[in-house]
Parts: structure tokens; sequence; C-alpha cells
């Protein structure tokens, strides 16, 4: 599964208990009340959980965390990193 | 003094002066007095009159702080409600204030016209941008209002003795409540604090808490109130920013709750400059005493204040910082100006050690609530002299023999999570309203982090579908974030205790 669809799954299930993410990928979590402050701790460990990536404090900004497609750039930029 | 002679009066005094740092804006105290006299003059235009009220449904930002001393200019009452609520309880709160206006996001088009329909007291909307080809002879545009109308201050039409605001909280019976402050309440309160804090003019306050909050709300007229400048977020979501934020704007005051400090405590400050840090603030819910200690490691040049209160008096306790040594775990003593006591159900007063009722008497104790006669009768009784009230504030304290006071419990089963006050039965009305439940049993549990997390027990029909995900997207679809259960448990059954009533204590 592409990392983008990795997400929209867990945040369908886990945050907005649906079966499907209603958004684009683009949109932004923030203005579709998608997230609130702990959703975003959780997502952190989630990622590093499911990627194996580590998340620095300074890290945790709305360019990386505020879209689906703004956290699957984030964690491949974090994965070529540590390749 | 009427509240909004705060803004005013350092218009006047200081208007060059940075009062409002928001969405990427920096707005002076003329500014703000200048858009906040052209939105009053619009909404008398509209026809709003002296005491109607008018709805402020926004997230943190210019428009919502501009909009609370619009509404007060214009002779109104404020109502503000937190951006996270959910239609049903939005139209609630609006039908039972009977709401003539209300200002909110313009993204919100669905929900605008569900409420236009459902709420016939509404005579004017105003949307702030985008408007989204939302139009309509009762919707405005806040832009347009700033382009249209005169940025002549208003002159005034109230007394202190008007209402300046209704604070809807949550009570024990589910059902939303408005907390009435006149504007002497207010105005006394917000001084009160201010002397304590030791608050000056160029104090500069971080506001993360939303502003539908009171304690949000009081950094914002606090600020305006000393001349100093109100750094504005919509939450601390991103922390990182935040601290940016605060090393940029050399940030000198920073009100918290516990799940805020938590969160601060696990970053690494040290790439932070933060030695402009005067004061930290904390209420809504006691620091576990090692917070306490590792606060005062992390920021030894900073005050910490201890504080306790409920909407009902605004602010009731707060520790002076000289006393958190010896007494981590009070709350303290009553603010400047008023008096607290504690007492058993039969209205003796008790001695120390002993645990009663924390009763309040002081300017700082409100109106009552918003036209339910009997629940203000519970909480705001008749005091030593004729006419005054006393707040029962349904919480457990007892004071030590030097007159401290220290909470012990609440009387009523309502939980704190994230510093907000959730009833139980307020989110088990919402699952009862799905057929398929046929029992539901809400409970807080110890979280590290939240303070207490929400956690339901529910038992469904049988033969019933549903899952745990559809009972916690129901959940989230009409309850404010806060409420949203983090555990769910689906049972076959719920203990009972002998009288066939649901026993949770024995649910964990």
């Amino acid at each position: 599964m592409k990392v983008e669809e990795v997400l929209q799954k867990h945040i369908a299930e886990t945050i907005l208990f649906s079966n499907i993410y209603p958004y684009s990928n683009a949109e932004s979590f923030t203005e579709n009340g998608v997230l609130d402050s702990m959703n975003v701790i959780e997502l952190v460990a989630f990622l590093e959980r499911q990627f194996g990536v580590q998340v620095a404090d300074h890290e945790i900004i709305p360019d990386n965390f505020d879209s689906i497609s703004k956290m699957a750039a984030f964690v491949r930029s974090k994965q070529q990193v540590a390749a | 003094m009427l509240i909004h002679q705060f803004l005013e009066n350092s218009a006047d005094r200081l208007p060059d002066k940075i009062a409002l740092i928001c969405d990427g804006q920096r707005l002076t105290y003329a500014d703000v007095e200048a858009q906040a006299n052209r939105l009053a003059n619009a909404l008398r235009a509209q026809g709003l009159q002296r005491g109607d009220r008018v709805a402020l449904y926004l997230p943190n930002s210019v428009e919502m702080a501009i909009a609370i001393f619009a509404v007060l200019k214009a002779g109104g009452v404020f109502v503000p409600i937190n951006p996270t609520t959910k239609y049903d309880k939005c139209a609630y709160i609006l039908n039972h204030c009977a709401a003539r206006s209300l200002i909110t996001h313009g993204r919100q088009i669905d929900l605008i016209n569900q409420l236009l329909q459902n709420v016939p007291s509404l005579k004017t909307i105003v949307l702030v941008s985008p408007t989204n080809g939302a139009n309509g002879d009762r919707i405005m545009s806040y832009d347009a209002i700033q382009a249209d109308y005169s940025e002549h201050r208003p002159p005034p039409i109230n007394i202190d003795l008007d209402l300046a605001c209704l604070i809807y909280t949550s009570g024990s019976t589910g059902e939303p409540k408005g907390v009435m402050a006149d504007h002497s309440n207010v105005v006394f309160a917000a001084s009160s604090i201010i002397q304590y804090l030791g608050n000056i003019e160029s104090d500069i306050v971080i506001g993360l808490l939303p502003l539908s909050f009171d304690y949000g709300l009081y950094q914002l007229l606090m600020t305006f109130k000393f001349g100093g400048t109100l750094v504005l977020e919509k939450g601390f979501t991103y922390p990182a920013i935040i601290l940016q934020r605060m090393e940029e704007e050399r940030v000198t005051g920073f009100p918290g709750v516990p799940t805020i400090f938590t969160m601060l405590l696990k970053m690494d400050l040290s790439n932070y400059d933060l030695s402009n840090l005067r004061y930290l603030t904390n209420t809504a819910a006691a620091l576990p005493p090692s917070h306490i200690t590792e606060i005062r490691d992390k920021f030894p040049w900073a005050t910490l204040f201890s504080m306790y209160g409920l909407t009902e008096t605004k602010r009731t306790l707060y520790l002076p910082p000289e006393h958190l040594d010896q007494r981590s775990s009070s709350v303290g003593i009553p603010i400047p100006g008023t008096e607290a006591w504690i007492e058993n159900d039969d209205g003796q007063r008790l001695k120390a050690g002993q645990v009663g009722e924390l009763v309040v008497r002081g300017r700082h104790v409100m109106r009552g609530y918003w036209n339910a006669p009997e629940k203000t009768a519970v909480r705001f009784r008749p005091g030593p002299l004729p006419g005054e009230r006393l707040c029962y504030t349904g919480d457990l304290f007892r004071t030590d023999e030097e007159g401290f006071f220290y909470f012990v419990a609440r009387k009523d089963d309502v939980i704190k999570s994230r510093g907000e006050k959730v009833p139980p039965k307020e989110v088990e009305q919402v699952l009862y309203a799905l057929e398929d439940v046929q029992e539901a049993a809400v409970i807080g549990v110890a979280d590290p982090v939240l303070g207490q997390a929400i956690k339901a027990f529910v038992v469904l029909n049988p033969g019933s579908l549903l899952t745990n995900g559809d009972l916690l997207r129901h959940c989230r679809a009409n309850l404010e974030d806060f409420m949203v259960p983090r555990f769910m448990e689906i049972r076959t059954e719920l203990p009972k205790s002998a009288n066939g009533k649901i026993n949770k204590l024995e649910l964990n």
C-alpha cells in the first residue's frame, strides 16, 4: 500500500471512525476539523511505529502534518534520510 | 466601568501599541478599536437592541476577538460557542438564549442554512470570509461591514448591571446552562486576577485556550484592560510552533491547563529562549505535584500560579506562589476582594480539616443561569445581606489550619478531561439516541495526559450489528471533541444496584 493509502485508512478508522477517508489528500486537516491536539500526538506515534521513522519535536508542525499529502511527503523524506 | 471600556481606554491611551497578534496579523489598539466600532455600528444598524444576544461561533481569530468587543459596544450580550460544537447543541443554545445574531465562519454554509431554518429568533448572520456565495437578506459579510460602516465609537447605552455575556457550560443533567455575567462581575473578576498576577503594560500573554472558555476569554479581556499584548493562537496542537512564537514575541505570561503542561514537559525546551517568561498559570484541574516540581525546574525564573475556579464565579481561589513549596497540593486562598468558606449540608460552616461544599461570596458571583430558575436556585443562594448572592460550587473542599483550601472531590459525577467539564449524562444521551443502544454508562478513567479519559460502556439490542467504530463515529458527529470517548466497550450487560440502576462504581 502507498503511504497515502496507509494514512487515509488509519485516520479514517481511528480518528474519523469511518470506512473511507472523505477528503482529498491535499485538503487541510485543520480546515476540515479532522484533527485535534491529541490526535496529532497519536499520529506521531503511529508514524514512528508504522514506518520506523523518528519524529523530532520541531518537526511536528503543520507543514508536515496538516494533510495526507504533507504527512506522506514527510514520511518519504525521513525514509530517504534513513536509507 | 463596562467591559468594552477595557479596549476603549487602552485605545485612547496607547493607540499605536500592538494589542493583538493573531493569524499573521499585528493589530494596534487603534486598529482593534476601529474594527470593533465598525462591527458594532453594523449590528446596531441591523436593529440590535440593548440586551440582545449575539452568538459567536468561531475559532480563536482576529474576528472572534473583535466581535466580543463589538457586541458589547453595540449594547448586546455575547454568547461564545466552542467551535467544535455540533449542530444539535449549537441550535439548542441559540434557541435557548433566543439569539438575535450569529457571527460565524462562511465555511459552514450547510450548518448556517439549518440554523436559519430552525432558530426563529435569528435575524442577522455575519459571515467571516470566505462567504462561499452565501447570500440573502439576513446574511452580511464581515469584510463588507469593515468597508462600509463608520469607525466612530458608538455612544454607550449600558450600565454595569446589564448582562455582558452568557457562557454555556455543561451541567450534570446533560443540558448546557448559560452562566449570566453582568459587566460589573467581569470587571471585578478581571481586576482581581490582574492584581494577584501583578500584570503590567509590558506583559505579553499567549492565548492558547479557546475564547469560548472563560479562562481563554479572560486572557483577552485582562490583557486589553492592562494595556498589554495578546498573542492569540488556536491551541497547543503544534507545541514547537507555539514555543517558537513565544520566543519571537518575548511572551511573559503562559496560561495553561494540565494537559498543555504535560505536553510542554515532554518537549526538549533547550532550543528555545523563553527567558522573558514571567509567570505561568494553571487552572481547570489540579497539576500533579510532580508536574509542579518539573515546571519550576524548567522555568526557575518564572512564577507558577495554581488556581481554581468555575464559570459561575470565574476565578475563585489562587495559591500565592510563595506558598507553593509548603502547600503544593493546595489551590490557595480566595482571590483579592472575595471570601470563601466550607459548609456542610445543614448550612453550618466547618472547621479546618472537615470536608464540605465550597461557598463563595464576592462581586464575581455571577447572576445565575439564563432562563433556568431551578438550576439557578441550587447554585446561587441568598447571602447574609438582603439581595446578595452566594455561589454554592458543588465542589467538596477542606482547609488547613492557616485557611488554605484543598480540593477533595466533586459532589456530582462530572468528568474533567483536558480541563473541560464532561457530564457523563450528555455523552450517554448521545449514545441513547441510537436505536440499538439499550444501555449506556460513561465514566472517567485516570489518564496521564488528559487527567481523566472518557470511557463508555454500551449494551446493544440483541442482533444489533453496531460496532465500536459505529458508536464512536456517532459520538464524534454529535459531541464536541473533548467529549468524544477515548474508550468504547460493548458488553452484554452492565452491573446493577439492588434498585436496578447501573452501578458505575463497578465499571472500570
